[in-house]
């Protein structure tokens, strides 16, 4: 395995993604005038499936001067973030609809934008040294500045745009900082001789603890982890909904492949003096996203919440700090994925004699309105509370067994309590669709919605087939981190 | 060849480079007037780490340090641009970029 060569067939799934986006760009421009949305669209969909099969074929090893590394770990979150973005993606063309010259409708730059984002989320999975950490995490934060702003009639969703742009990138000027604090420390960017370093220093000089708190609380932003979730709310509001469902998947699978990859790799050593930043964290994520979200009234907002509290689930298998805390971690995830894309579609489906409508009331009835959308979006909530045999189950029990085993008992029961409590907001939602009065019945929802909704429904219910043999990705991709 | 002026070490370089972060950081959370500020705050931000680069990387004779500044003077160009372009449709909406405006969204 040599550092220095250069390697196409490593990097060939970002490389090609990179390029169809170009193409696809120029594919756009080249269209009249609001037509380029649908072809686009489809063309990056088979962008992300052609680049799923690469990755999933790409060899191991690391190349480019020690800058990116390819491992069952970098595959496992690469092969995540494609299908946030591919979900995201379908969600987006069931949203905009049929209306091709409504000057307000979503530009045909919008899943161009998401393709640029998830390259940027799978650069930051092969990350070997800071530079590629911080290039990838640029280009995936960037593109979704825009995104969010790219209703560019409606208020909120400037302003979404406008205070993710301003604290995003405020937590990126933290994390730049604390990166050169650890370079100018540990003396290197690269995560192999971070490692050297750290081992080879008895004591950790001060000035390389404060890089790392630093890099954490920039990772812990673009996470939304409790305390630094104030833009999560509003930016989940404002953003158009297919945004918002693309926020709430990939940027989230690459901010934990960082954290992962650079927490569990070069700081492994030294993991006592940051287990307890994460822990905190993940206890404060868990509790504010279960009491916080119980007066909302807006489903978008009630599911930045939601958000908030998974990613402090998910990270308790970060604070365990061993293999069998990532294996949870990368399977919670996965969880997530399945069931949040699910309930995004449901989400973007909901509009009423064309205009769309985001009040939780608003899904009143929709069990005798719309029997089958109901009953997927009830599969969807059950299963984050996690009740089994659901997909969310199985992510929320792996990531308390691990940190049982790691001694986090505290953890483990403020997670438990946190769970009993989002169970009420969860079924809150299930009640209103079907107990309470219908209310005026909603659309028929786009065929790509019912799609994805469907088989997420599906993805979600049988979950446990695929649960085996992704058990053993997620191992190799534990395994392949350690080592 | 003596130097002209004395070589001065790695201590005021990262003293300013604080200082620089701290004003962009209160910058950006004291302000309450324009938005304007707040992307001259984070550029100040980015400089700060910037500087701290460069000062690393001649401090240990290596290279990246430079190569890392490089990459992050395009990432604040491309960043700041679109920073002004969200701005720009922000004013259109609204009419106004005091940071007081900025609330449609609460609760």
């Amino acid at each position: 395995m040599s550092a220095t060569s250069v390697n196409w067939a490593l990097a060939l799934p970002e490389i090609t993604l990179a390029l169809s986006g170009l193409i696809i760009l120029v594919v756009g421009v080249l269209q009249r005038r609001g037509e380029g949305f649908f072809p686009c669209s489809m063309l990056t969909v088979a962008a992300f499936v052609g680049c799923g099969f690469l990755v999933a074929l790409s060899p191991d090893g690391a190349g480019y001067a020690g800058t990116f590394v390819n491992d069952s770990f970098a595959r496992f979150m690469k092969i995540l973030a494609l299908v946030g973005g591919l979900l995201a993606t379908i969600v987006t063309v069931g949203y905009r609809g049929e209306d091709r010259h409504d000057p307000g409708a979503l530009p045909f730059e919008t899943p161009i934008l998401m393709l640029f984002s998830t390259l940027g989320a799978m650069i930051m999975a092969s990350s070997a040294n800071l530079m590629t950490l911080f290039v990838g995490l640029e280009l995936s934060s960037l593109s979704i500045y825009i995104l969010c702003a790219l209703e560019r009639d409606r208020v909120t969703s400037s302003e979404a745009g406008l205070k993710y742009f301003v604290l995003g990138s405020l937590a990126s000027g933290l994390l730049l900082y604390g990166m050169s604090l650890v370079y100018g420390y540990a003396g290197t960017m690269e995560y192999t001789g971070l490692i050297a370093a750290i081992h080879a220093s008895g004591t950790l000089p001060p000035g390389l603890i404060v890089g790392i708190v630093f890099v954490v609380v920039g990772l812990c932003f673009k996470l939304s982890a409790v305390p630094f979730h104030m833009w999560t709310p509003d930016v989940y509001q404002g953003a158009p909904t297919p945004v918002t469902a693309y926020m709430a998947g990939a940027p989230k699978f690459a901010a934990f492949a960082l954290f992962l990859r650079v927490m569990v790799g070069p700081f492994g050593a030294v993991a006592p003096r940051w287990q307890i930043l994460i822990e905190t964290a993940s206890m404060l994520s868990m509790v504010y996203g279960a009491f916080a979200a119980i007066p909302q009234t807006d489903i978008k907002r009630l599911m930045a919440y939601s958000s908030i509290g998974h990613m402090g689930y998910a990270m308790m298998g970060l604070a365990s700090a061993s293999a069998a805390g990532v294996r949870a971690t990368l399977i919670y995830l996965a969880a997530y994925l399945v069931m949040n894309a699910g309930v995004f579609a449901g989400i973007a489906a909901m509009r009423r004699k064309g205009r769309e409508v985001t009040a939780i009331s608003d899904l009143a009835g929709l069990s005798k309105t719309d029997p089958g959308m109901a009953a997927a979006l009830a599969i969807f909530m059950f299963s984050m509370v996690g009740a089994p045999p659901l997909a969310g189950f199985f992510g929320k029990f792996m990531v308390f067994a691990a940190a049982w085993q790691a001694g986090l008992y505290v953890l483990v029961v403020v997670g438990a309590v946190s769970s009993i409590v989002g169970a009420y907001y969860y079924l809150r939602v299930v009640k209103v669709m079907y107990f309470d009065a219908p209310a005026e019945g909603l659309d028929r929802p786009a065929p790509s919605l019912l799609f994805v909704s469907g088989g997420m429904g599906l993805a979600t219910v049988f979950f446990i087939l695929v649960l085996g043999p992704l058990m053993n990705m997620a191992q190799q991709a534990a395994l392949a981190l350690a080592g | 060849m003596t130097p002209a002026i004395a070589p001065i070490g790695l201590g005021p370089y990262l003293i300013v480079s604080a200082a620089l972060l701290v004003l962009g950081v209160f910058g950006i959370f004291l302000n309450r007037k324009n938005v304007i500020i707040i992307l001259m705050s984070m550029e100040l931000i980015l400089l700060s780490a910037n500087l701290n680069f460069v000062a690393f990387s001649s401090a240990h004779a290596d290279l990246s340090g430079q190569i890392m500044v490089l990459f992050v003077l395009t990432i604040a160009a491309a960043e700041a641009a679109i920073g002004l372009a969200i701005v720009t449709v922000y004013f259109r909406n609204r009419g106004s970029i005091q940071v007081e405006d900025v609330t449609m969204m609460k609760g």
